[in-house]
This record gives structure tokens, sequence and C-alpha cells, in this order.
């Protein structure tokens, strides 16, 4: 290329990372009882970034009892001052959001230009909203006087570290719950970071509560007795083990798992603006996104059209050093993540779909995937039926509107789709009939703290954001 | 009487039906979309050595213009000496484009810039209304072509294309190419903020592809919006599909309104990641600007030594 981009890093001197974290307790930053500490790399050099404990079930009890008596205080306090807080929180995040959009991409491998550009903005608008709703909670059509429901055990996904938290605690607190929060295992420092802003806000003690761990302290924290509510966002499969802890108990329990996003493109679409959404439908966070548009359903008439600008758009995704501002695609969160997105990959080729990728030179150290393209994929291909979590488009085509809509909904999920026409009449009479939570219409991965969010099927239950986010944290 | 159109698609401009059909036909245009995208390659971080060599390449892409009802020879002469020279205190700065006037100045222009690679443009065709005969316009653009222009800047009839009279536009365009003979080549200004949807500029620069010209050009730099990224990035989209399905490369002019390198800039990166570096040539991409060349020499010189010099530094014109 002539026109070469020198490298534009974002500095990370902005960010300071302790050698050592210990857990949240009561307001306190504290050791475990059982002294394990896990390490954190960042997945774009494998480097070590940090310790982090490992919480055990005498830990996450500590956290509970904590965020029981804190429980009594919150819960009395009027709407408008937890509001209060709310509001400083958001804040802070806005002051602090270039220290927190560094420190996410460093922990989660994902490029700046997304964590500064989608996650903090988000991150912050879902306090900011939540706090809003805090003293009208009598006016969300839950009854008079909606009731917090106690303690919540909120279990957060790597993908999206910080903005998970946002949509757990900010419902959560607002309602008048305290929770205890446990982070992912690769990607805990921004909830770290997000205690310390806790304590900056003067929040009083107790009320959230951080317990790092791997999945031990998540199934420690889950089957605890002492909380009310399970808030999780994760794999299908650890969903449905969560589940069948929380059978048979009193505790509600809303579950956000995976999905296989149909993304489906008309004839009559606008071809340069779909050619975008599906770039950013499969490609944005490497496609480690629940609700990534991973199948694009393209009507024949116009596949080779649109694959032809789809494999040129491609050419142009620059990927590399997720701190550059100028890169479009960075690293793939963990190691286990490659290698699962590596054997998916291999089982589509060894099932018949055709592999595409640009030319695309990937760095020596961390884990690292081309964008990838699979045609000739068919509804019985795993490829097009699994959920693979990385920048893995499967396309399948469709001749007519019906086909296209019982292809979509032919899948064991249901959490996004997409539809792209330049027909409004067809927009309506489509989405109506897809199975999935949200459906984007000419955009796709659009986020918005008022719109709620959610699956069908084996994509789970419950909704988070905007007034029916409220629900699962009010006993209604 | 149109035959301006490639091989491939002769038969579109055969008729009026089949030229509205064509043109109705073209993939709509989502705004949302289109400016969501050029606001993400305008978010482009570029610095260093690619920004020196971004400042060289849109010095070199730039259409100086002067058009002014108070014009005059002195004043042409000092453009025409500025585009050959932008930066006497500089001599690897690199010569402007072309000159762009006023074809009552063309002649002052030529001289001004002779000996040099750099071009003279004039914008015939009644610009920049466009609101005179085709007699006219033809007799504006015979005078100019004669006088040495270079390079013809025509505005189209947007009151003929708006009420969808798009073969009048289209034959009217092919007249103004004729008019051009084999040396000039033609410039189609659509006065995009006229056309007032995206559809309507996609459409018009698809006309203006069928009916022979070698540049699809914005704007007159006298109307309110002019250059904007997202029509640029849509007429870049249209010169590419138009490459891709004709084999015909047509170049891209985006003017009016680009005052500052970093905007300069954001065009280059629309430029680099839509067509990619086929048009990044001044054969291919200019930018009608008057106010820009100072700012890039400026620019230039802040590279070139540490420290921002100021307006004094640079020549007024």
């Amino acid at each position: 290329m002539a026109f070469e981009y020198a490298p534009a890093p974002e500095s990370r001197a902005i960010v300071d990372i302790a050698p050592s974290y210990g857990l949240f307790i009561d307001g306190e930053f504290v050791e475990s009882s059982g002294g394990d500490l896990n390490k954190t790399v960042s997945p774009a050099t494998e480097e070590v970034l940090s310790e982090y404990a490992q919480g055990n079930a005498e830990d996450v009890d500590r956290a509970v009892r904590a965020a029981r008596k804190a429980f009594e205080k919150w819960s009395a306090l009027p709407g408008s001052e937890r509001a209060k807080y709310l509001f400083r929180i958001a804040r802070i995040i806005q002051e602090r959001s270039r220290e927190l959009a560094v420190l996410e991409t460093l922990d989660n491998g994902k490029p700046i230009k997304e964590t500064r550009d989608v996650d903090l903005p988000l991150v912050a608008a879902h306090f900011f909203y939540y706090a809003g709703w805090a003293d009208k909670l009598a006016h969300a059509g839950f009854g008079a006087d909606p009731k917090p429901l106690g303690v919540a055990g909120q279990v957060v996904p790597w993908n999206f570290p910080l903005l998970m938290l946002a949509w757990k605690i900010a419902p959560a607190l607002a309602t008048g719950n305290t929770v205890v929060l446990k982070p992912a295992e690769t990607t805990p420092l921004s909830a770290l970071f997000f205690a310390d802003i806790c304590r900056q806000a003067g929040l009083p003690k107790g009320v959230v509560n951080i317990v790092t761990g791997d999945g031990r302290t998540g199934a420690a924290l889950v089957a605890h007795p002492d909380i009310n509510k399970v808030a999780f966002t994760g794999s299908t499969a650890v969903g449905k083990e969560i589940a069948k802890t929380v059978a048979g108990t009193r505790k509600k329990l809303t579950l956000e798992l995976g999905g296989k996003g149909a993304n489906i493109v008309f004839d009559d679409a606008p071809i340069d603006q779909a050619v975008e959404g599906i770039v950013n439908g499969i490609f944005f966070n490497q496609g480690q996104v629940c609700c990534a548009g991973s199948r694009l359903l393209v009507q024949e008439s116009i596949q080779d059209e649109l694959l032809a600008s789809l494999k040129r758009r491609l050419s142009t995704l620059r990927l590399g050093d997720p701190l550059d501002k100028n890169t479009d695609i960075g690293a793939i969160n963990s190691e286990e993540q490659l290698t699962r997105i590596t054997s998916l990959v291999e089982r589509g080729e060894s099932e018949g779909a055709e592999r595409w990728s640009p030319a695309c030179e990937l760095p020596s150290s961390g884990y690292w995937f081309a964008p990838t393209l699979f045609t000739n994929v068919t509804q019985a291909h795993t490829i097009a039926r699994d959920e693979i979590f990385g920048p893995v488009l499967s396309v399948l085509t469709f001749r007519t509107p019906d086909e296209a809509v019982a292809k979509a909904n032919n899948t064991q999920y249901g959490l996004s789709a997409g539809i792209w026409t330049e027909k409004g009449s067809r927009i309506l009479a489509v989405a109506n009939k897809l199975r999935a939570g949200v459906v984007w219409s000419n955009t796709f991965n659009k986020f918005d703290p008022t719109s709620p969010f959610g699956g069908y099927k084996e994509s789970g239950f419950g909704r988070e954001g905007g007034r029916h986010g409220l629900e699962a944290y009010l006993d209604v | 009487m149109s035959t301006a159109a490639p091989h491939a698609l002769a038969d579109v401009t055969a008729s009026d039906s089949t030229l509205r059909r064509f043109l109705h036909g073209l993939p709509g245009v989502d705004p949302v979309g289109l400016e969501a995208r050029a606001a993400s390659l305008g978010t482009r971080s570029i610095k260093t050595t690619a920004k020196a060599y971004a400042i060289d390449l849109a010095i070199s892409m730039v259409d100086l213009t002067t058009l002014e009802g108070a014009d005059t020879p002195g004043k042409v002469r000092s453009l025409g000496a500025k585009a050959v020279l932008p930066d006497p205190t500089d001599r690897t700065t690199p010569a402007t484009a072309a000159v762009c006037v006023y074809p009552d100045m063309v002649p002052a222009a030529k001289a001004a810039v002779a000996g040099s690679t750099v071009k003279v443009a004039s914008v015939a065709t009644a610009f920049p209304a466009g609101r005179a005969p085709l007699t006219v316009k033809l007799a504006d653009v015979r005078e100019a072509v004669t006088a040495g222009a270079d390079e013809i800047d025509m505005v189209i009839d947007r009151g003929a294309f708006l009420a969808g009279d798009y073969l009048k536009v289209h034959d009217e365009i092919v007249a103004v190419k004729e008019a051009c003979g084999t040396t000039a080549r033609l410039k189609v200004i659509f006065e995009t903020g006229e056309l007032s949807t995206y559809d309507n500029i996609r459409r018009a620069s698809w006309l203006g592809m069928l009916a022979g010209a070698d540049f699809i050009k914005t704007s007159t730099g006298k109307v309110a919006v002019n250059a904007t990224p997202a029509n640029t990035l849509l007429m870049l989209e249209a010169v590419r599909d138009f490459r891709a399905q004709t084999g015909v490369q047509v170049g891209v002019k985006p003017a009016g309104g680009i005052r500052t390198t970093k905007d300069a800039i954001k065009f280059l990166v629309l430029v680099n990641e839509t067509v990619g570096e086929d048009w990044l040539d001044n054969h291919w991409f200019r930018f009608g600007a008057s106010s820009l060349l100072n700012d890039l020499l400026m620019q230039r010189q802040k590279l070139a030594t540490g420290r921002y010099s100021g307006p004094d530094y640079v020549t007024v014109d």
C-alpha cells in the first residue's frame, strides 16, 4: 500500500496496575482465606499483567454476609439517595474512562477503538440510566411500591468485562439490592478497578462486593444459600449447570447465554452499508459477542456481488496491537478460546464448507485468529449451528423471505438477528416472525441502556436494560 | 444520441425509461450507515511518516481555486505562481495539481503556469447555477478549451435532474464532453447539497459516469453544504463499482468546505480504505479548495521544523 499508517499506540502509562489484587469485601480489599493466586495475562502479548485472588467458598460466604448486612440500610434508603451514588459512579467512570479503556484493552485484548468508543461510553450510560430509575420505581409498572429481592449473586463473562458488570450492577443497586459479583477468570482487572471507584464514590460498605476466581468461585456463589437472585451471562453449558443448581430453591434467575445470530440480507438492501453491518456484526470484538451476526443469510440473487464486496472490505481490516488506535481486530481473549475457534473452523473445513481469509499477518506472540469467512455452508454444518465465539462468519443463502425466516429460526439459540432491506414493510413483516430477543434493521450490534436485551430458547431468559431490566431485580 | 456509455452498459442510455430504470435499480443508500462509516474512518490516527506522506499527497491534489466576480489577471497570475511553487522557503514542496478559474481567466492562468506540471481547469457551462441554454454552455466550454484549458469543470442541470429528466442531464454531459475534445478532461459537478438525498447522489454519480465524465465532483463551493466525508465516500463507492462493472476508471473531486490538513487527511483515508492506491494520485483524486493549501503548508513546515509558524509564513495568494 502506498499510504501506510504509522503506529499510533495509546499510552499505557495512564493505568497503574498493582502486582497483586485481593478480594473486595465489605468495602475493603482483603486476602483470600485460601491464599491461592491466579495470573491474568494480556492476550495480545501473553505478558502477565497481575495476580489476583482465587476466591473460595469461605470468601464467597464472607462476601454474601457483608452484602446481606449492607442490604438492610441500602434498601431502606430513599431512591433519590441511591440515585446520588449511582450518578456519582457514572461520573467517575466518565472521568476515568481513558484509564479504564486502556486497562480493558490490556486485559481483554480488544482494540482500544472499541473500549474507548463503545464499551466505556455505554458503561457510563448504563449507570446514568439506572440512576434515573432509582427514585421512579413506583412508576415502572411493577406496582406502587416494588421491593428489592435482597442479595444478588452475579457472574459476568470476559468479552465485555466492565460493560457486563454495568449491566448487572447498575439495575441491582438502583432497585435497592446489594451484590456479590464474580468477574471472569481471564479478565478480572476492570472489576477490581470498579471496586476502587465504589470507594471513591463513597458507596456504603458491603453494597458491592467483588470476588475473583475461576468457575469454582462462581459455582460457590451460585450455590450459596443466602442469595436471593442469580444473574449470569456466559456460555449455554455453564448456564444449564446454574439452572440445575438453582432449581428448587427460591432464588430468582436470569440467564444471558450463547447465540448464533442470523444477519439476513435481501436483494434490495443498501449493499455498502450492509457490508459494514456484516463486518460489525461478526468482527466487532473479534466475534466474541453473544449476539454476533455469525450466520449471514444472503438472498441468492445478490450472493456473488455481496460476497465480492465483503471480501474486498475484509481485506482492509487492520489486525494487530490492540492499543494502536488504528487497529480494527485485536487478540482472542485466551489460549483456550483460540483452541476452540481453531477446532470449530477445522470442523467446518472437514464438513465441506469453503474457508476464506484475507491476506493477514498474525503477530508472533499472543492469541490471534484471522477474520474468516465460510461459504457453501448449509444448515446441517456444525459451523452453522454451534456458537464459535470468534471472528468466523458462515454464509448461507435463501431465495424467499419465508425461507430466510425458516432458516434464521432453525437454531437452538435466539438472541439476535439483523434484517437488511430498503423496504420498510418487509422489515416489519420479517422482524415479527424472527424468534430472537433483538432484531436490528439496517444496522447491527447497536446497544443502548434504554433498550431491553435477552434471549429465546437456549440463549437464556430474562431481560437486561431498559424498564424491563428492573423486573429481574424486583419482587413483582 | 448517446454513445458515451461503456459497452457493458450501452443499452442503459437508450431511452429515458431504460436510464430511469437503471438509476433507480442501483442499490439504495442507508444514510445512518453511510455517515457512521465515514465518521469511523475519520478517527484513523495518522502520524509522523504517514502524515508527511499524506500532506505532500494532498498538496499535489489541490485544485487551487479562485472563483470570484472580482478576479483579475493579476490575482490569477499570483495564484498560478503559488500553484507552481507553493512554498518558496522549501523547494521540495510539490506543486498543486491545477489552478481552477473562470473561463475568461484561462489565458492568464495558462501563462502563469507555463512550463510546469500544473494544469489549468476552468469552470465553464454557466457556473455555478448552470442556468443557461445549452448553446451558451457549449460556447463557454469551447472558449475555455481553445484558450488552453486542460480541464473543464461543468455543473449539471440540477433542475432537470430533480425533475427526473435524467436523459436531458445525460445528453448535456455528453455534449459538453464532446466540446472538450480529446485534450481536456471533464469534471462533472453535481452540487450534492442541492440533490438533497444520498440516493440522488449515487444516481447522479452513475449518470455522470455513463455520460463519459472523467471526474465526478461534489459541489461548486457556492452553496451551504458542499463536500462532506459521507458524500465523498458515496462517490468513491460509485467509481469503484463503475470500474468493476466497466473497466473504466473515473476520478473524484470533493470541493468546498475542506479547509484544514486534518480534514484533508480524513478524505485521503476514505480514498485509501474505499478504493485504495489506484486513486491515491492527482490524476484520480483532487481537492477543490482555496484555503486548504495554506494549512497544508503550515503543517508541512511544522513537521519539518518541529514548530508552528503562522499565517504570515505562507503567502496569502
